[in-house]
């Protein structure tokens, strides 16, 4: 197993099987908005705490005193790793921020991990407000906080995880180059890998484009196509430059 | 090479959602990996898996699709590779009874220097107490209490206003307790913290709670007050010193980690290995220093004559007696490996 970071922050690690997969790493930027976040919540329950103590000091102000120093030393300590032992590496604010503590090889977090990352805490809090923690976060070649550090932990973001609709875009549709299929052998030697990924995932997120970008993208890989292997007219007669390009990645895509 | 990418999605969809299924399964804890068929089944699962993302990566296809079986493949490893690390529960008294003490022998260098140290800042704290008159304002700072008068004049006003000092401390013993308990585990948590600064921070923070100690002790000592000193000190104390000693030794295990004194491993699996160790210290720091503020509190406050001296002695050194033996024999017959945790 190894692990490593590239420029775009994101962790890479190989497994035993001979796999490599890669972890997106959470930038200081969302992290400080998950940590006023979790604030925020440290202070909303602590205020609700004392609304329940408050009372009981009225009868037993020892008592009342006595919990109000424990809930509140006990909040602030305690709060994180609780969340993150209990949600699987998530506190209110990292959930909110699709982020989440993860071990840096990759494996499940333990709890000793997730001890030792909320306590150092107190040294990433110096001089004031998570100097040391930012700085050391913002210079880390896996954006790590020194708590992430000596704990060998990282901050990872969540990303979307379903299967894309390739069949979608590739099932059940006419495809007029299939009556040539030498052409097509031709489009498979002389297409690249990229551009043909690079096609299937215009088709992909064709929705989630604007209508101007989506005409113009098609437009300029239809032409492209067009001049990598020329199909015959009554092949190409009346299809659009997004049907010319569908018809491309299934014939790319699609074997036998 | 550019694969049959519908066709290979259609065959292999039902197997990811079998392993993201099983995966939900695991972490929901509905799942046991001791089970040999279901673990094969898991397995295979995710090699099947890994072998999908390898094709994928190969033929450079849909990065949707890419990072669809990047992050099926990641939560399998998760699983799969720490699965037989969480075969056992945590135990909390199995933890406290053999854990704790096996891990505080098992680094006891750290212990010996922290303790050296501490008693290196005992010896400064009384030379400046000897030698320089301001030297006792100095090293008595943060108590004013004790600084603002001589333990003489303490000890007779504690003695003589029994009734008052002793409805006073009861009336805020809770609280009293709490703070105590609160400020400690804080100190605790700063000693092996600031391990990370090589451990200087650590060695600062012990060097000066030597010195403090140091000069109280001696301070009363010199003014004949060596016993009320015992029987204020020893209850609590016999706890809350040992427990600052080894919120130290955790420090110290950290800084050695940093340094890497007698590896050769890299940092990162240096201080991987000492992590459990930490969080067991830290701990077992903990626990000992709940019951310090509550004997601190209920105990250590009330003087003769509503509480004999020698009765605080006698406690205090059965305290520490009993502390040193469950930290030096407990889990010594224990032939497990240990769970990191």
């Amino acid at each position: 197993m190894s692990a490593a970071r590239n420029s775009t922050a994101t962790l890479h690690i190989s497994t035993p099987e001979g796999v490599v997969f890669s972890l997106p790493l959470a930038g200081p930027v969302t992290r400080a908005i998950g940590f006023f976040i979790d604030y925020a919540v440290i202070m909303a329950v602590q205020n609700a705490l004392m609304f329940v103590i408050t009372p009981l000091a009225i009868f037993m102000q020892d008592f009342g005193a006595a919990a109000g120093v424990l809930v509140q030393f006990m909040l602030t300590f305690g709060y994180a790793g609780f969340c993150e032992l209990l949600f699987n590496g998530q506190t209110l604010g990292k959930r909110v921020m699709r982020i989440r503590v993860m071990d840096e090889r990759g494996l499940r977090l333990r709890p000793s991990q997730v001890i030792v990352r909320n306590l150092v805490r107190i040294a990433d809090m110096l001089p004031m407000a998570y100097a040391v923690g930012g700085l050391f976060c913002l210079f880390s070649r896996r954006c790590q906080r020194l708590g992430d550090f000596a704990a060998g932990t990282v901050v990872v973001r969540e990303v979307k995880a379903t299967a894309p609709d390739v069949e979608g875009v590739l099932g059940g549709k006419y495809n007029s180059f299939r009556a040539y299929p030498h052409l097509e052998a031709r489009l498979r030697q002389k297409v690249s890998p990229d551009e043909a990924q690079l096609a299937l995932a215009a088709l992909v997120r064709r929705e989630q484009l604007e209508s101007e970008a989506t005409i113009k993208l098609f437009e300029l890989m239809a032409t492209r196509f067009r001049e990598k292997v020329k199909f015959p007219d009554e092949a190409d007669f009346g299809l659009s430059d997004e049907q010319y390009v569908r018809n491309v990645v299934d014939s790319l895509y699609r074997k036998g | 090479m550019i694969i049959d990418l519908k066709r290979f999605v259609e065959k292999e969809r039902p197997f990811w959602q079998d392993l993201e299924r099983a995966l939900d399964r695991i972490q929901a804890g509905t799942l046991d990996l001791s089970d040999l068929k279901e673990s094969r089944r898991v397995l295979g699962l995710f090699q099947r898996a890994c072998s999908d993302l390898s094709r994928v990566g190969q033929a450079n296809a849909e990065p949707e699709l890419r990072t669809y079986l990047e992050m099926l493949v990641g939560r399998g490893y998760a699983e799969i590779h720490s699965a037989q690390t969480y075969v056992r529960r945590f135990r909390p008294v199995h933890w406290l009874l053999h854990t704790f003490p096996q891990t505080f022998r098992r680094q006891a260098w750290a212990f010996h220097l922290s303790s050296t140290l501490t008693l290196v800042g005992m010896i400064v704290g009384g030379l400046m107490l000897v030698l320089d008159v301001d030297g006792r304002r100095v090293a008595l700072a943060p108590f004013q209490h004790v600084a603002m008068q001589t333990p003489s004049e303490r000890v007779a006003n504690e003695e003589k206003n029994y009734k008052e000092n002793s409805h006073r401390v009861s009336e805020h013993s809770g609280t009293f307790s709490a703070q105590l308990m609160a400020n400690n585990i804080g100190v605790s948590i700063k000693a092996m913290a600031f391990g990370l600064t090589w451990g200087i921070g650590t060695v600062l923070i012990l060097f000066y709670n030597g010195v403090i100690l140091g000069a109280v002790c001696l301070d009363y000592m010199l003014d004949g007050q060596t016993v009320f000193m015992l029987g204020w000190l020893l209850p609590h104390g016999s706890f809350e010193i040992p427990a600052i000693l080894i919120g130290g030794q955790a420090g110290l295990v950290i800084a050695r980690a940093l340094i890497g004194w007698g590896t050769r491993d890299g940092i990162r699996t240096r201080l991987r290995l000492i992590v459990p160790d930490v969080a067991t210290l830290i701990g077992g720091v903990a626990v000992m220093l709940v019951w310090a503020g509550i004997v601190e509190a209920f105990f250590s406050q009330y003087h003769e004559p509503v509480l004999p001296y020698w009765v605080k002695i006698i406690f205090g050194t059965t305290e520490l007696i009993t502390l040193a033996a469950f930290l030096l024999l407990c889990g010594r017959n224990d032939k497990s490996q240990p769970v990191s945790a």
